[in-house]
């Protein structure tokens, strides 16, 4: 019985696909880890949607600001990448106001509040166009407290989401972020990132999970006020219903979670 | 017919080895690239996609416009450009494989690429990118595979290709709206963000495709017995002439709607681009390069006479293809992140190792097109004409 | 045969390199991997609570799925404690409770990990505690 060469790759790339997709059939039905129960942890703080409101009365000095700055980045190992600006990876940080609203500035505006720092931060948007995005769904909005998480362990690093975040809130990893790390002032409770994925603030999921309230709000001394947006008893609504609030660029859509106030 | 890719006189091989060289250089870069991160690369927090991104954006361009020959010649029986379609075909190809290969070396975790596959995103245009330029280039070769190796037994390609190929026509315009739509919807960059890019992006990939293609036909001319034809040629001539006259007005388009509106949103990037914004000015001189050889182009290509002269045609496409080429490929994608969301400018430009990579990629889409091309000569010197004069086999 | 001096001379040098590990190693087996449990934070447990998140065959075994389902769970559902089959609870955490009785990476996870050549990338990111000089 004589067989052709085209005939017999037909036969062996067919029976290569059946083998293949016949042992991912068997794979994915063996039975998996039994979970027997999970659940949040029990001292977790739960929301509907998580949202901050930045009062900048409260900030009086630079070390107000520059508090809340280290304590995020030092409770999340963030790097310090001096060697080249390019590079820079930040969470939390200041721009003045007319970066911060640009669109908004405007020659006649009081001078202190031209210099006034604002800090700048991931927005948790409710409509966010980096979730829309993102190819892997490495990035996500959380449906239990509306958190815009990152999943640093699918991200592909094709950096859609930071093209398509209007408020420059992330930062990619263009290099071993390790030796950039203080090795007195890292976190050994909390990862660090490797080069090639992108990085933002996610409100401190890791803290809310234990009862915490986010770094930079615990460093705040009240200057950032975070709570439950759906809650019309928290404080943030409290603060939203009796002040004017502002946010970044609204008009975009995106419907920000983070308020500022005067 | 694979055969017929190793078999080649001393310049084919010196192309095919000098392509290599270019290529193992480039192997080195990217291992480079992959041990240390792309920050081997010029593109920064600010903007956070450069020359790959560009590349890759201007090849699918590319890539789409082999639709422009299989239209007519499929749909509207133009038999003029019989001699042309595996051509087009062939290059779309390349094009492709381009493309993907432009996307891998851009990505910060490559070795991740297939959580695409497995968690797929309908809602995010980069998933559905991945699944069209695939199918694309299943298509194509598919096609193009058939069709040839009909010609080469001298028969007519098997009914099933027909329902592909009007499948391909379809599918080539829709793998760069697609394209178009990665910048077109993002909220927060105002030189994207503008109905006309879609549209913009098929008129240029109609104009510097074919341009690419007629050069690539002229060279075919010359170095093998083959000739696509005088009159395949001089239509395509005519496709880039509309093509490249709807590409540069689409730009007016968008000038007239910054300038006259004068949302200063709109209007930076094409200041900084143009003429430097705050002083920084570093992409000015090649914006300008890519509009003189575009009105260049324009000018050679609008009137007949110097169209009908197949070596002023040639520098009207090597103009027209490199105008596309500067604007698409570059300027493009890194205007859309100058300036920055809050209005701070960080400039962009490829590093050395960057452009090694990016040149090795061109020179991979170069050798696959060499070896098709090849091959599909090879037949066609053989099957459709004899040594001395024109036959060509009934297509249906 | 046809050829048979290349054949001949391929074959050999097939057999060479297939043959070269085995040969290289000088026919030693490699001493079988011993993680060692003996950790400060597990020897201050009580004898009958040194007891891992499951059964030391059952970690063997799936403790790579586990950490997988873990992670999902933890990032991506909001999750954040084990019901293990015993009815204890567990912070799921690979840094926070794993590695606080393992604290012992060099001796423990990379005895299996350097023997079977496998390189998990998760210390690319999770910090592993500092190793103590015993």
């Amino acid at each position: 019985m004589s067989i052709d060469r085209r005939e017999f790759l037909k036969l062996a790339g067919i029976s290569t696909i059946l083998g293949m997709g016949g042992a991912s059939a068997v794979h994915g039905l063996r039975s998996r880890v039994e979970a027997s129960q999970i659940m949040p942890n029990p001292e977790a703080l739960k929301a509907k949607r998580w949202a901050m409101v930045v009062d900048m009365s409260k900030f009086k000095t630079a070390e107000d600001y520059q508090r809340c700055i280290d304590a995020c980045h030092h409770a999340h190992n963030v790097p310090n990448v001096t060697d080249n600006l390019k590079h820079e990876v930040k969470w939390i940080w200041e721009e003045t106001y007319e970066h911060a609203f640009p669109g908004t500035e405007d020659e006649y505006l009081a001078e202190e509040i031209k210099e006034l720092p604002f800090l700048i931060l991931c927005n948790h948007c409710d409509n966010p166009p980096c979730v829309r995005v993102c190819p892997t769904k490495a990035t996500f909005k959380r449906k239990s407290d509306g958190i815009v998480m990152m999943d640093m362990h699918r991200c592909i690093g094709c950096r859609f989401c930071m093209a398509a975040c209007p408020y420059g809130a992330r930062s990619f990893n263009y290099k071993n972020p390790r030796p950039f790390l203080d090795p007195e002032k890292e976190n050994p409770e909390f990862p660090t990132r490797t080069k090639g994925v992108v990085e933002k603030c996610t409100f401190c999921y890791e803290r809310l999970a234990k009862g915490q309230m986010p770094a930079c709000v615990e460093a705040s001394s009240g200057a950032l006020i975070f709570g439950d947006i759906e809650d019309p008893n928290s404080e943030v609504r409290k603060v939203l219903g009796s002040r004017y609030s502002f946010r970044r660029k609204p008009e975009l859509g995106t419907r920000p979670s983070v308020y500022y106030i005067f | 017919m694979l055969e017929n890719a190793i078999y080649g006189g001393r310049r084919y091989w010196a192309w095919i080895f000098f392509l290599l060289s270019l290529i193992g250089a480039g192997f080195i870069a990217y291992i480079y690239q992959f041990q240390n991160g792309l920050g081997v690369t010029g593109m920064s927090r600010d903007v956070s996609w450069g020359l790959y991104i560009g590349q890759f954006t201007f090849l699918v361009g590319v890539a789409a416009s082999g639709v422009m020959v299989v239209l007519p010649y499929y749909l509207h029986n133009y038999k003029k450009f019989g001699r042309l379609t595996i051509l087009g075909e062939f290059l779309a190809i390349a094009a492709v494989v381009m493309c993907m290969l432009f996307i891998f070396v851009d990505m910060g975790q490559p070795l991740r690429v297939l959580n695409v596959i497995l968690h797929p995103t309908p809602n995010s245009v980069m998933f559905f990118d991945m699944a069209v330029l695939s199918g694309y280039l299943l298509l194509n070769l598919l096609i193009g595979w058939t069709v040839l190796g009909a010609e080469r037994k001298e028969v007519g390609p098997p009914k099933w290709v027909k329902p592909l190929i009007y499948l391909s026509i379809a599918w080539a315009p829709s793998i760069h709206t697609v394209t178009a739509f990665l910048y077109a919807g993002l909220p927060g960059r105002h030189f994207w963000l503008s109905a006309i890019m879609a549209a913009r992006f098929l008129a240029s990939a109609f104009a510097g495709g074919p341009a690419l293609l007629i050069l690539l036909a002229l060279i075919v001319r010359k170095y093998t017995k083959f000739d696509p034809g005088k009159e395949a040629i001089q239509s395509l001539g005519k496709i880039v002439t509309y093509c490249m006259l709807l590409n540069v007005f689409f730009l007016g388009l968008e000038f007239f709607t910054a300038f006259y509106s004068q949302i200063p949103g709109h209007m930076h990037s094409f200041v900084y681009l143009y003429t430097g914004l705050h002083g920084h000015s570093q992409l000015v001189p090649i914006m300008w390069v890519s509009s003189i050889l575009a009105a260049v182009a324009v000018f050679m290509l609008v009137f007949p006479q110097i169209r009908k002269n197949e070596s002023l045609l040639a520098i009207a496409c090597i103009a027209t293809f490199f105008s596309l080429w500067i604007d698409k490929g570059f300027g493009l994608v890194v205007g859309g992140f100058v300036p920055n969301p809050f209005e701070k400018i960080t400039e962009y430009w490829p590093t050395l190792p960057e452009t090694i990579i990016t040149v090795a990629v061109w020179a991979i889409g170069f050798l696959v097109l060499t070896v098709l091309y090849k091959i599909a000569i090879s037949v066609k010197e053989e099957v459709v004409f004899d040594k001395y004069g024109e036959r060509q086999i009934k297509a249906e | 045969m046809y050829n048979a001096g290349k054949i001949i001379i391929g074959l050999l040098i097939f057999a060479g390199l297939v043959m070269f590990p085995f040969v290289y190693s000088g026919g030693k087996a490699t001493a079988k991997p011993d993680p060692k449990v003996d950790t400060p934070e597990i020897l201050k447990l009580p004898e009958n609570e040194r007891k891992c998140v499951e059964s030391k065959a059952y970690m063997k075994r799936e403790h790579m799925k586990l950490l997988n389902e873990w992670r999902d769970w933890v990032v991506r559902d909001g999750q954040g404690t084990y019901l293990n089959t015993e009815g204890k609870h567990f912070t799921m955490s690979l840094q926070n409770t794993c590695m606080k009785c393992h604290s012992n990476k060099k001796k423990f996870c990379d005895e299996c990990h350097n023997y079977a050549a496998v390189a998990p990338y998760c210390w690319d990111c999770h910090i592993a505690p500092k190793e103590k000089e015993s």
